[in-house]
């Protein structure tokens, strides 16, 4: 029998402070496929929001910190697009001026997927033994979409769930409006594209709204819960896991 | 652009373009038609992915030896009876048409759409100077009526409705005139035909202008270029340097991939191509031929950072996908060129300082990126300049404060613990139904229309510990 695959989870900022619950759904989910799953507890964040801020030196030391990290890991496996995006795509160039830790990084690079990637590519799955009543719609995640390439992973991956009705989203690749500190540093706008984001969402009659990325889920899931609406903003792996309760 | 508008702050502006019920339905009609226009052209064009990267090439290649291409075009455009002129900055450009005007006795100036002469404050300078500027191109002739500015870069009125463009020809041309384009464009038609006859200057830019063989090109869909260009006596063509490729089979690359970017057409309604004055024997076309070379800020970007915004071919199409651009319009950006492409123009004509607000006025959410017809990685450039904005010390202190705090934050996972529960405290008197609402201070900017959620009473971290 071939040896179990084993991955180390990169929880991100967001994901651990604020949503706890789909690194659980995720562990569980990972396990239930066999993975063995291992989570380097020193880690904090990607270091995305000083990149994206142009803090490129603080960004670097991040960087390095985190390489250095997940050396160890075979794979990693990430919630959240933004953050696969910032480790595959950027750390290489960040650390680019130490050659061992570029090495290091292009290495972590090669190594690191976005939850539904890592499924897919990975894993090889088509479908999780999971259950789900309705009809949910999917949010692309513009780094999981334009800057991973990826938009059928997480879409094969919903309607492989028995129960789900999947309607697509008007406008789903338009961005939400969250953009990391854009959306404190230009709330009206931010919050602007946030509504015309939500009036798709709602016109869908989905019950639940499933992104790639807790920035976006926090920005759609804090609209949708501030109009008081009856849709749900969740995670893939919380659909995954079979963790949404109706 | 007006500096009684630059006055108010960034957000403010973009604020007050939210409220503007006028703006927002224009807006909307119009960038969403665009969109689909250009992905429905592009869907029917299975080369176009691989034109675009060739036009990407040509451009590159192009800037690489972009003097050599310059004089080859100027040559070109000498030997067939042009004049050509060298301006270093916007100033040197005006005083070069407005030296023009004098020594021809020119008193009225009939324009086709040109950002270049946007972008160096032409129509000022003009009346400024007693000679009357007419622009031409409907969108243009409707702002120059109202006395604004264009808020897009290849739809200018983009900002109005067909209403308010009834009661300002109804106001400006005295009549009553329904919110009926076929009419209003009629109109427009009537009163303009006068202005061309009586024109003694004809002013465009240049969508590009080919070095072997002198030619300046124009795409227009209305046709005012060509009267432009054929009917007054002097013609003056404003580009910017990098407005220059080498060839005609470049040509050709361009053309294919510029109106489906723009507007989704094939090509424009007419493609004019301009070889100097009229020479002995032809029956149409100007005495004198005049091009003007502006660099304006251009040159000592080739080496540098904003390199890849000298590829742009002003098509607009990052313009209508950007969602903050299809929110505010573009008068709110305050320069010439808006949208995200305009906030690297900006940067590169006005300097760093300029764009210090507008530099975030992006989700980088890359939706440009995949429009543009020459790939120009515009996202990467903002942080590029966000970064410039930090090392320049433009970004104001307090802001690089918290940023380095965070990345000490970050750089310790005991300090990052400890935060958590720091929030877990003070966040006790905001939590409602489980979400936290009305926070104070920074936090309060993301509160005041979206809920966020608590930090929770157990981190994954801490969870983990019963998960292993």
């Amino acid at each position: 029998m071939a040896a179990p695959v084993r991955a180390a989870l990169m929880i991100t900022c967001l994901g651990d402070m604020f949503f706890p619950e789909v690194g659980v759904a995720m562990v569980r989910l990972l396990r239930g496929l066999g993975v063995e799953v291992d989570f380097p507890e020193g880690q904090t964040c990607c270091g995305m929001p000083l990149f994206n801020s142009g803090y490129h030196h603080d960004a670097a030391l991040i960087a390095a910190r985190t390489v250095k990290l997940f050396e160890r890991a075979e794979h990693v496996v990430v919630p959240s697009g933004s953050c696969a995006w910032m480790v595959k795509t950027e750390y290489p160039g960040l650390l680019k001026h130490d050659p061992a830790l570029r090495a290091a990084a292009e290495s972590l690079a090669r190594r690191t997927r976005e939850l539904s990637q890592f499924l897919v590519e990975v894993l090889g799955v088509s479908r999780v033994d999971s259950k789900f009543e309705g009809k949910v719609t999917y949010h692309d995640s513009c780094h999981l979409l334009r800057g991973l390439g990826e938009s059928t992973a997480p879409r094969a991956l919903l309607r492989g769930v028995p129960g789900v009705e999947l309607v697509e989203l008007p406008g789903a690749d338009q961005c939400c409006g969250f953009g990391g500190s854009f959306s404190v540093r230009l709330p009206e706008v931010s919050s602007a594209i946030l509504d015309k984001k939500l009036a798709n969402v709602e016109a869908t009659g989905a019950r639940c709204l499933v992104a790639c990325d807790a920035g976006c889920l926090m920005q759609m899931g804090g609209g949708l819960t501030r109009r008081g609406s009856a849709v749900k903003a969740v995670h893939l792996a919380q659909v995954l896991a079979g963790e949404v309760s109706r | 652009m007006s500096e009684e508008l630059l006055r108010t702050p960034f957000p403010e502006r973009a604020g007050a373009a939210l409220q503007d019920a006028f703006l927002q339905e224009a807006l909307t009609i119009a960038t969403t038609k665009f969109i689909d226009l250009r992905k429905e052209a592009f869907a029917g064009f299975p080369a176009g992915e691989a034109l675009r990267d060739r036009a990407r090439a040509i451009k590159e290649a192009t800037l690489q030896h972009l003097d050599v291409h310059l004089e080859r075009l100027a040559d070109n455009v000498e030997r067939l009876g042009g004049t050509v002129h060298w301006a270093a900055t916007g100033e040197e450009a005006r005083e070069i048409v407005l030296r023009l005007c004098r020594d021809r006795g020119v008193r009225m100036a009939v324009k086709s759409k040109s950002m270049a002469t946007e972008e160096i404050d032409l129509n000022e300078a003009l009346e400024h100077a007693g000679v009357t500027p007419v622009e031409t191109d409907l969108g243009e002739y409707i702002i120059q009526l109202a006395h604004e500015k264009p808020s897009h870069i290849i739809a200018p009125a983009i900002h109005k409705t067909k209403g308010q463009v009834a009661e300002l020809f109804s106001r400006e041309l005295r009549g009553q005139f329904p919110a009926d384009p076929e009419v209003l464009t009629g109109v427009a038609r009537k009163a303009l035909r006068e202005k061309f006859l009586q024109a003694d200057m004809g002013i465009t830019g240049a969508n590009f202008a080919v070095a072997d063989t002198g030619t300046v090109v124009l795409v227009t869909n209305e046709g005012n270029g060509r009267m432009v260009t054929s009917l007054p006596r002097i013609h003056v063509a404003l580009m910017g340097i990098e407005k220059v490729i080498p060839s005609m089979s470049d040509l050709v690359v361009f053309l294919a991939i510029l109106a489906r970017s723009a507007t989704g057409q094939k090509l424009s309604s007419y493609t004019t191509l301009v070889r100097g004055p009229r020479r002995a024997g032809e029956l149409e076309g100007p005495e004198e031929f005049h091009l003007i070379l502006l660099d304006n800020g251009r040159a000592r970007q080739i080496a540098s950072t904003l390199r890849e915004a000298l590829y742009c071919l002003r098509c607009g199409a990052c313009l209508n996908v950007c969602p903050v651009y299809r929110q505010i319009g573009g008068h709110a950006y305050g320069y010439t060129y808006p949208g995200p492409i305009g906030i690297l123009l900006t940067a590169m004509l006005k300097g760093n300082r300029s764009v210090r607000e507008l530099a975030h006025a992006s989700s980088l959410c890359g939706a440009c990126k995949d429009v543009c017809p020459v790939r120009i990685d515009i996202p990467r450039m903002l942080i590029e300049l966000r970064e410039h904005l930090d090392r320049e010390k433009i970004a104001p202190w307090t802001e690089r404060v918290v940023f380095r705090a965070f990345r000490r934050l970050l750089l310790s996972p005991t300090a990052f613990r400890l935060s958590a529960r720091a929030g877990r405290l003070l966040q006790r008197p905001f939590v409602r139904q489980g979400r936290l609402r009305g926070l104070p201070l920074l936090f309060g900017r993301w509160t005041r229309t979206r809920d966020l959620p608590p930090v929770a009473a157990r981190t994954f971290r801490e969870r983990w510990k019963e998960l292993r």
